[in-house]
């Protein structure tokens, strides 16, 4: 099913970022796949931990705004088309995609891990199951 | 059942308060006249003696006294009474300015906190109750003033002082502490900190706040109210005039009943300096007339608010004064427009934002810009950065449709604005004019 990505909220300037993974880094944590959405004054990093409930619980407990988003984890074949096969999927089931990104590199060399946001998580993975497309569970991301 | 710390005074006929006031005012002339030759000096140079001066009618005849008039005659320069009469100064916060000094007898401070003590039954208190005083103690008049009526109501007073949240919070839960007074930016903080220690409204003993000494909305009212579990009574005061207690809440929560006794409100239009009418909003003027040793006549204290006179269900007979809409002092001009930060905090607060924000004003190219900081918010938060960006314009659009002119609204990260003990900085004005 979907997996757990968490979002925080930093204001847009010089060393939030970085004050932000030093909190991760001090706890160990690792990021899998990460992005960073920005506005004018502030921006949302996204990202998929290993480890969602310690991630959350020390981001807290420094003072960050965050929340935890269902998003899907889709394993898309390596080959010319990959990605596409995967959208007409989803475009054939009227189902829209609200932002993508990637998965920082694996260990599997015939997949490449995307990130999907979409409206209806639950559709999105019936549909991309159907087509044969596997989709990662929250317990695999530690292996990725 | 309403009670009073005062009640054949706090529910004098309108009659007996006004007989009270034009004879006490009577004798304060004449204690100037004859006392204080800053005050023979102005009285002079508008004609007037004494004799002038029958009663409350004849009060718009004297000249107003300012706090540049303060400033002037500082520090001795007021003061009615020999020095070894007086037992104490208290002194402003010097946030607009020169400090003024205020001096007081062994008198004029008992009454002072008889004062107090009127608001603290105002507010439910009796000696049952424990009382806590986070507002500062030393040279500003908060701490000393409740501390004052506290002890005369009887409760247990804790002299916390402002400062120290986790020792506030401590003693409020260990020692069960009832009534709370601070000024409500610390109370909004105080409840923000209880809060995020997971404390309800249920686990916090208080029942009643008494908070004052800087200008806060009705919203933020209902919201310290909300995390607190509290009724949040507003209180009124200034330093020239004595400290906290010149007026105070009752249990109606819409106005501060003036203690006409010791004081004579007059709302004026601040242009001309004419006295208006009941009901009309002006600048605030009051006359001690029970002061000994630093009495003012007609201070003219910058607040902008109006008087009522109708009836109150507390069944106290004295004049209502609205809440101030803000000091003139904090009133800003932007682009020639006036601007209160109090309305600004209404509009946050309606929008579900938090009463922690600060106002940066600046000149770019000659034009002025207003940037509001406000903080992000669990409750706010969305991953959804549109919705985020969504909610930012439409707090634009409310806040032009409230001051009539353009703000930008910026949010910041949360608990990233100061926290304030005493009086909040609201507004950073970085203008060089």
């Amino acid at each position: 099913m979907s997996i757990k990505q968490i979002s925080v909220f930093l204001e847009n300037k010089p060393g939030s970022l970085y004050a932000m993974t030093g909190v991760l880094a001090r706890n160990q944590i690792d990021m899998r796949a990460m992005t960073v959405a920005e506005a004018s004054d502030f921006g949302i990093v996204r990202f998929i931990a290993d480890d969602v409930y310690k991630a959350t619980t020390v981001l807290k407990d420094e003072g960050y705004v965050h929340s935890v988003t269902p998003v899907l984890g889709v394993a898309i074949p390596d080959v010319p088309g990959g990605l596409n096969q995967v959208l007409e999927a989803l475009g054939g089931a009227d189902i829209n995609v609200e932002y993508m990104y990637a998965f920082l590199g694996g260990k599997d060399v015939e997949h490449a891990y995307m990130i999907f946001r979409v409206q209806d998580d639950k559709a999105a993975y019936a549909v991309l199951r159907a087509k044969g497309i596997k989709c990662v569970e929250q317990d695999e991301i530690s292996q990725l | 059942m309403e009670r009073y710390y005062q009640p054949e005074i706090e529910t004098a006929s309108r009659e007996q308060i006004r007989a009270w006031q034009d004879e006490r005012l009577v004798k304060q002339v004449r204690n100037v006249w004859d006392n204080v030759p800053y005050y023979r000096k102005k009285m002079e140079e508008k004609g007037l003696t004494p004799d002038d001066i029958k009663g409350v009618d004849d009060l718009h005849k004297l000249p107003f006294v300012t706090k540049a008039d303060l400033r002037e005659a500082y520090p001795y320069g007021l003061l009615a009474r020999p020095l070894k009469d007086c037992v104490r100064i208290q002194s402003t916060s010097g946030t607009t300015g020169k400090r003024v000094v205020a001096f007081y007898t062994q008198h004029d401070i008992d009454l002072w906190e008889d004062c107090c003590a009127r608001a603290i039954v105002a507010a439910g208190g009796t000696d049952e109750d424990v009382c806590q005083v986070s507002y500062g103690y030393g040279l500003f008049t908060g701490g000393p003033g409740l501390n004052g009526g506290s002890h005369k109501v009887g409760c247990l007073t804790i002299p916390t002082s402002s400062g120290n949240t986790e020792r506030q919070i401590m003693f409020i839960r260990d020692l069960s502490a009832t009534i709370l007074c601070c000024t409500p930016s610390y109370a909004a903080y105080i409840g923000e900190t209880m809060k995020d220690m997971g404390l309800g409204p249920d686990e916090i003993p208080l029942k009643a706040g008494i908070f004052g000494a800087e200008a806060w909305s009705e919203e933020m009212r209902q919201d310290i109210q909300k995390t607190m579990g509290i009724k949040a009574y507003d209180i009124y005061g200034l330093t020239e005039l004595s400290g906290p207690g010149v007026s105070f809440e009752c249990s109606a929560q819409t106005g501060m009943h003036v203690n006409e006794d010791h004081f004579i409100a007059e709302i004026i239009d601040p242009e001309t300096g004419e006295v208006l009418p009941d009901g009309e909003q002006g600048e605030l003027v009051f006359t001690s007339i029970t002061k000994e040793a630093f009495p003012l006549l007609r201070y003219r204290t910058r607040d902008i608010c109006v008087l009522s006179h109708e009836p109150c269900p507390c069944g106290r007979t004295h004049v209502k004064m609205s809440k101030p809409r803000g000091r003139s002092d904090d009133m800003l001009i932007i682009r020639g427009v006036n601007v209160f930060p109090s309305q600004i905090e209404t509009v946050l607060l309606n929008h579900g934002y938090p009463a922690n924000y600060q106002i940066i004003v600046d000149r770019v190219k000659s034009t002025d810009t207003l940037d509001v900081h406000v903080e992000m918010t669990p409750e706010m938060f969305t991953d959804n950065l549109g919705e985020i960006e969504r909610r930012q314009k439409e707090l634009v659009d409310s806040l032009r449709s409230m001051l009539g002119l353009t703000a930008k609204v910026t949010l910041v990260a949360p608990k990233s604005i100061v926290r304030s003990e005493g009086k909040a900085v609201r507004v950073i004005d970085k203008r060089k004019i």
